[in-house]
């Protein structure tokens, strides 16, 4: 704990006014202003390919989050004993470990949901987002630290995921969370659905980021 | 400046000038498809016209609000180039789709098809297409649903749910009747070459006409305002390929002229795949560009699922422009050929 402070990142270092303050920057940090797919355009496979409903996208986000934590937990449990030259082989191990825990929880809790992000399931274990945080912040950081860090970027993609998966599925099914909206005779743009519209989507979603991020740096607080 | 003498003009070339400039070429553009649109308007009526209005009507109200998003260009409407994207884009689409779904394709086409890219002369893809493609993958059902043609005396009959509120599926009626493709491809059975020549079939609203298509085409190639080499080599290719198709195997692929006259071909090889921002440059760029895209029509036509490829095609072929436009530079005169020289790499 103590030569924490000494290897941790240096924006970290700049920020740290007390603990306290430090522990809520890291979680906060990855829901927003680092936010892993809008800002850092991480983890985009699953973003594209599983968001076509609010449903699949909130078991998306959740799944990862899970991941996540529980994966930076356990890597920065373990970052003093695991030799540099194998870390990364390392980390892969206990995330696929917790991959497998998600997917077979999934099949239990809804096998149609399962079978909906198919493939997409067993690909968290080469998720970016994850293996960037374990790397770039669990292996240098404390347990509570990484944890709330982990906790933070993991609220973050389950937050892109179901903006995307809100606009995919009003827009292209005239429904939300499978509640159809419009009535019976709305008729849906199917590309919003198919793979094109996530392009169109995640397009506007990071348009509408970078709009917001250029006011800010123009506007002065 | 005071040290010249005799007051010479000193400039470099060009020294004789024509006045072309791009509302003048859009303006011509647009007088050689008015037959095709007349033509639609005699075959599909009031359906027809108003699609065509809408467009229009949709493209250059896009334009107009978003052109100030673009840096350093103010005032792109009035130059004609988004009345055109509207008037290839009504053309392209079937006669009895309901004007919200034309409006959304408007939208598509200047504001994903041009405005993203940073306006006229920068888009990779052609505009009107792009407005197509997307309300392909948006309305599968509506955008190949075609009505039969008809002649003046039906001129006040919709061929389709042109009216659909605005959100809602269109109602389809009995009137609606295959396009030669899908006969030929999920029946097998012909059209007379005559009526696909002279428009009498049913299709899109500039699928129909041959003729004047070609017409319009011959007008602005002797303008100069068209690239003559692009649909001659795309009718070359495809003639060429469907023959030795044809000639492989009678039963099952249809002859060259079949292929030639059929579908969105005419229109897509005389006025979009000839788009000068989305094509190659070079003259040697404009024959592969050309034969590569007739290749993937009859492909797409023969081998694929759909029945018409040529809109997926000029996309495709867009993509391919940058790299074509780049592999078949002139070289300088003077400069030495350093590709076979040891050590030299050419960036």
């Amino acid at each position: 704990m103590a030569n924490d402070t000494a290897t941790a990142t240096p924006d970290i270092a700049i920020a740290a006014t007390s603990a306290r303050d430090e522990n809520l920057e890291a979680l906060t940090r990855g829901i927003w202003r680092e936010n892993p797919v809008f800002v850092m355009l991480l983890g985009n496979c699953p973003t594209l390919a599983v968001t076509n409903s609010v449903i699949n996208s909130l078991a998306m986000g959740l799944a990862t989050t899970f991941v996540l934590v529980m994966s930076c937990m356990i890597v920065a449990m373990i970052r003093d004993f695991v030799p540099k030259e194998v870390r990364i082989a390392c980390y892969i191990l206990v995330i696929a470990t917790f991959v497998t825990i998600v997917d077979y929880l999934l099949q239990a809790i809804s096998f149609d949901v399962h079978r909906a992000l198919g493939a997409f399931i067993s690909l968290i274990v080469v998720n970016c987002i994850i293996l960037g945080r374990a790397e770039a912040f669990a292996s240098k950081n404390s347990v509570l630290k990484s944890s709330l860090d982990a906790l933070g970027f993991g609220i973050g993609f389950t937050l892109a995921c179901l903006f995307m998966g809100v606009v995919r599925e009003v827009i292209g099914a005239g429904s939300f969370a499978g509640i159809p909206l419009f009535g019976p005779d709305f008729a849906g743009w199917s590309i919003m659905i198919l793979p094109g519209g996530a392009f169109f989507v995640l397009g506007s979603w990071l348009l509408l980021f970078n709009w917001l991020a250029a006011r800010r740096k123009r506007r002065p607080a | 400046m005071n040290s010249n003498p005799h007051n010479l003009v000193l400039s470099t070339s060009p020294f004789l000038k024509r006045p072309v400039d791009t509302p003048l070429i859009m303006r011509h553009v647009i007088y050689s498809l008015a037959p095709v649109a007349l033509a639609a308007i005699w075959f599909f009526g009031v359906s027809a016209l108003l699609l065509i209005l809408t467009c229009i009507g949709g493209c250059m109200a896009s334009e107009m609000l978003f052109e100030g998003k673009v840096p350093f260009r103010q005032r792109t409407v009035t130059d004609g180039s988004a009345a055109l994207t509207g008037l290839l884009l009504a053309l392209t689409l079937p006669p009895g789709l309901p004007l919200w779904m034309a409006l959304v394709g408007s939208l598509a086409a200047i504001v994903v098809g041009k405005i993203i890219f940073g306006g006229l002369g920068q888009n990779v893809f052609n505009p009107s297409l792009t407005g197509r493609a997307f309300l392909q993958g948006c309305f599968p059902v509506p955008l190949t649903t075609w009505a039969a043609p008809g002649g003046l005396t039906d001129f006040f009959t919709l061929r389709g749910d042109t009216f659909a509120l605005p959100f809602t599926n269109p109602e389809f009626d009995a009137l609606s009747a295959a396009t030669p493709l899908a006969k030929m491809k999920f029946d097998a059975a012909g059209t007379p070459l005559a009526d696909l020549f002279f428009g009498n079939v049913s299709g899109s609203l500039g699928e129909t006409s041959a003729l004047l298509i070609l017409l319009g085409g011959a007008y602005l190639a002797w303008c100069r305002f068209l690239n003559w080499r692009i649909p001659a080599g795309i009718f070359i290719t495809i003639f060429a390929f469907a023959t030795i198709l044809h000639l492989a195997n009678p039963e099952r692929f249809p002859d060259g002229f079949f292929h030639l006259l059929s579908g969105g071909l005419m229109l897509g090889a005389v006025y979009m795949a000839t788009d000068p921002v989305t094509s190659p440059v070079t003259p040697r760029g404009s024959w592969i560009f050309a034969s590569g895209l007739g290749i993937l029509v009859v492909s797409i036509r023969e081998f694929g699922g759909l029945a018409e490829g040529v809109m997926y095609s000029i996309l495709f072929m867009n993509a391919c422009t940058p790299l074509i436009d780049r592999f078949t530079q002139p070289r300088t005169y003077g400069e030495l050929n350093t590709e076979n020289e040891p050590g030299e790499s050419r960036g």
